[in-house]
């Protein structure tokens, strides 16, 4: 994790960092002695914070790739919708892509803004029961850009857990943006006290895209997540003229099938190409509302159901004891 | 004081032209049609260089079926990875470097920044017409570092963004464009990528990631439209295959349409 003080020298490796201290922008920095000792290390207290914030919260659910534009903002979204459609559950989900904040967009909440009040930030409410947070209700124009490095992006990752007022949760699903980097690290290690039931990996079939899922599969290893499973986006095209199927995205090494059985991972389904998923998404309004009867949406329902039943068999001895 | 030293300073010196292909939304093919205009100018008769600085997801050496070489070092810096024997098209990127293919890369923004900040100053380009610089989407850590290193060392020709046409890209691509102004970097236009469907059977057109983003984007902003290049399974197999998709269907539209743009963009960047 890494904190940068307010009048930070440029480059400022953040005070809790490895690197704290030690850098060449530390140089003249007046903290300099204060961080290479070591004594700007101490585990940040944000981490309990959050992990009290999250007792409220029963399941959360991390959307990644590793590689971008295979649909991790669609299916976030959608699952969001699919878990919501119960109105018994409450739903919430949060948006950690920071440069690239589609969620607003695709949940048709272009132009809201956020309050604050005493008990801190509230999310923009969908329906009553889905509640969404992203940096996008920050910005007050479409063409405002987020040029942040990474240490600013994980302390505004840090906020939207510690002082989102959430509430009773059901359901926090995190949409991520792609890669392995500050967004990550920072997400499963802000939550690191909190308990992450796990990742939903979203692959397209090509091998341009199964390159960089493995990637993430090695990070969610190394970082001890769990993985739920694999969806297999964008699976095929069926033309709505003849019928027939083309692979624009071909699975020249086996598509994320093969990935599955060599990494002994779940693959949760395949969701096929189908324009309206795109239009819906552009309009704001859900697919699986929109089109019902699809094969894309049939797909939807089994893959949301396989993550359900996932959440709710791997319950911890403790909690389910209690 | 050494004529030299001032003549051979900095490894862009012979470098022509430098152009940063960005986009700010994932899965557009930056990667890919930074592998197809790099291919078209080399059919051309340019000498290209592509610098891919996605730290995380490097897929050029992939798309230019360059396997797994080792990086040699010789006085000037890194040699890069040529794909051929007359090393018309040469190749950086950090896939080079790993030893696990499968690896990742889970880096914080400084560290990314520190080789980016190498990357651009000690790979030993020699003389290039054109130098590619691939990045990952976003507007962050590494497209920052790419562009106060080269404008260190180069003027920087400028940026093409590369959108697909529904709003959700187009969405993200704004902002890239507000990083292109702010960063005073000139957008030398854009490009709408997968742009409709024809189906290979029947021919009828699917415009699956919706339709007319790219020319709606570029009126908006006040920007050049380089044209579009439509969803073409043959180029998604042969870039899969690391083949070269401008030999092997050099009649098809799709080449028709990369190869415009790129001769848009050498015009534009030989008079600027």
């Amino acid at each position: 994790m890494a904190d940068i003080p307010s009048d930070a020298p440029q480059h400022c490796p953040g005070t809790a960092s490895e690197q704290a201290g030690k850098t060449s922008a530390c140089q003249g920095c007046p903290n300099q002695n204060l961080c290479s000792s070591g004594a700007t290390k101490a585990p940040d207290p944000a981490i309990e914070e959050i992990a009290e914030k999250m007792l409220t919260v029963k399941h959360k659910i991390l959307v990644l790739s590793g590689k971008g534009g295979v649909g991790k903002s669609t299916f976030s979204a959608h699952l969001a919708h699919a878990l919501a459609s119960d109105a018994t559950k409450e739903v919430a989900l949060l948006d950690v892509d920071i440069c690239g904040p589609s969620i607003p967009r695709i949940m048709g909440l272009e132009g809201e803004q956020v309050h604050q009040s005493g008990s801190g930030w509230s999310p923009v409410y969908v329906e009553d029961n889905l509640a969404v947070m992203s940096i996008g209700f920050l910005l007050s124009s479409p063409d405002d850009a987020v040029i942040w490095r990474g240490p600013k992006k994980n302390g505004m990752i840090k906020q939207f857990l510690r002082d989102v007022d959430w509430g009773e949760l059901d359901y926090l699903i995190v949409d991520t943006p792609p890669g392995t980097s500050d967004e990550h690290l920072s997400i499963v290690q802000y939550l690191s006290s909190a308990r992450i039931d796990g990742a939903v990996i979203i692959t397209t079939p090509q091998e341009v895209s199964l390159q960089d899922v493995r990637k993430e599969i090695r990070f969610c290893q190394k970082v001890q997540l769990p993985i739920i499973g694999v969806v297999e986006n964008m699976s095929g095209f069926v033309c709505p003229k003849c019928k027939n199927t083309s692979q624009i995205f071909p699975p020249t090494t086996g598509g994320a099938e093969r990935m599955c059985e060599e990494m002994n991972l779940t693959l949760l389904g395949r969701v096929p190409l189908d324009p309206r998923i795109g239009k819906s998404c552009d309009e704001g309004k859900s697919f699986l509302t929109e089109v019902p009867d699809s094969p894309a949406a049939a797909a939807y329902h089994s893959i949301v159901q396989s993550i359900q039943a996932y959440c709710l068999s791997h319950v911890p001895r403790e909690e389910s004891a209690g | 004081f050494d004529v030299n030293l001032m003549l051979n300073c900095g490894n862009l010196a012979q470098v022509q032209h430098v152009v940063l292909i960005l986009s700010g939304k994932g899965g557009v093919g930056k990667s890919t049609l930074t592998t197809e205009l790099a291919l078209a100018l080399r059919h051309s008769g340019k000498k290209v260089g592509i610098l891919d600085v996605d730290l995380c997801g490097p897929s050029i050496p992939r798309m230019l079926s360059v396997g797994k070489p080792e990086v040699h070092q010789c006085d000037l810096g890194w040699v890069p990875v040529y794909t051929d024997a007359q090393k018309s098209l040469a190749l950086m990127s950090i896939g080079f470097l790993l030893e696990d293919p499968d690896e990742a890369v889970v880096w914080r923004g400084p560290k990314k920044t520190a080789l980016i900040g190498q990357f651009v100053s000690d790979v030993a380009w020699g003389e290039l017409d054109v130098l590619l610089v691939d990045t990952p989407p976003g507007t962050s850590d590494e497209h920052l570092a790419v562009l106060e290193n080269l404008k260190k060392q180069h003027k920087v020709d400028g940026a093409i963004l590369i959108t697909t046409p529904q709003a959700v890209s187009t969405g993200d691509v704004r902002r890239e464009i507000t990083f292109c102004k702010k960063t005073g970097l000139r957008i030398l236009g854009i490009v709408e990528n997968m742009s409709g469907f024809v189906c290979p059977h029947c021919s009828e057109c699917s415009n699956i990631f919706s339709k007319g983003g790219g020319e709606e984007l570029a009126k908006l902003t006040g920007s050049v439209y380089l044209g579009s290049v439509p969803l073409d399974p043959l180029l998604t197999t042969s870039i899969e295959e690391g083949k070269d998709f401008i030999q092997t269907f050099p009649d098809s539209a799709t080449f028709s349409a990369i190869n415009s743009i790129a001769q848009t963009l050498l015009t534009s960047i030989q008079n600027p």
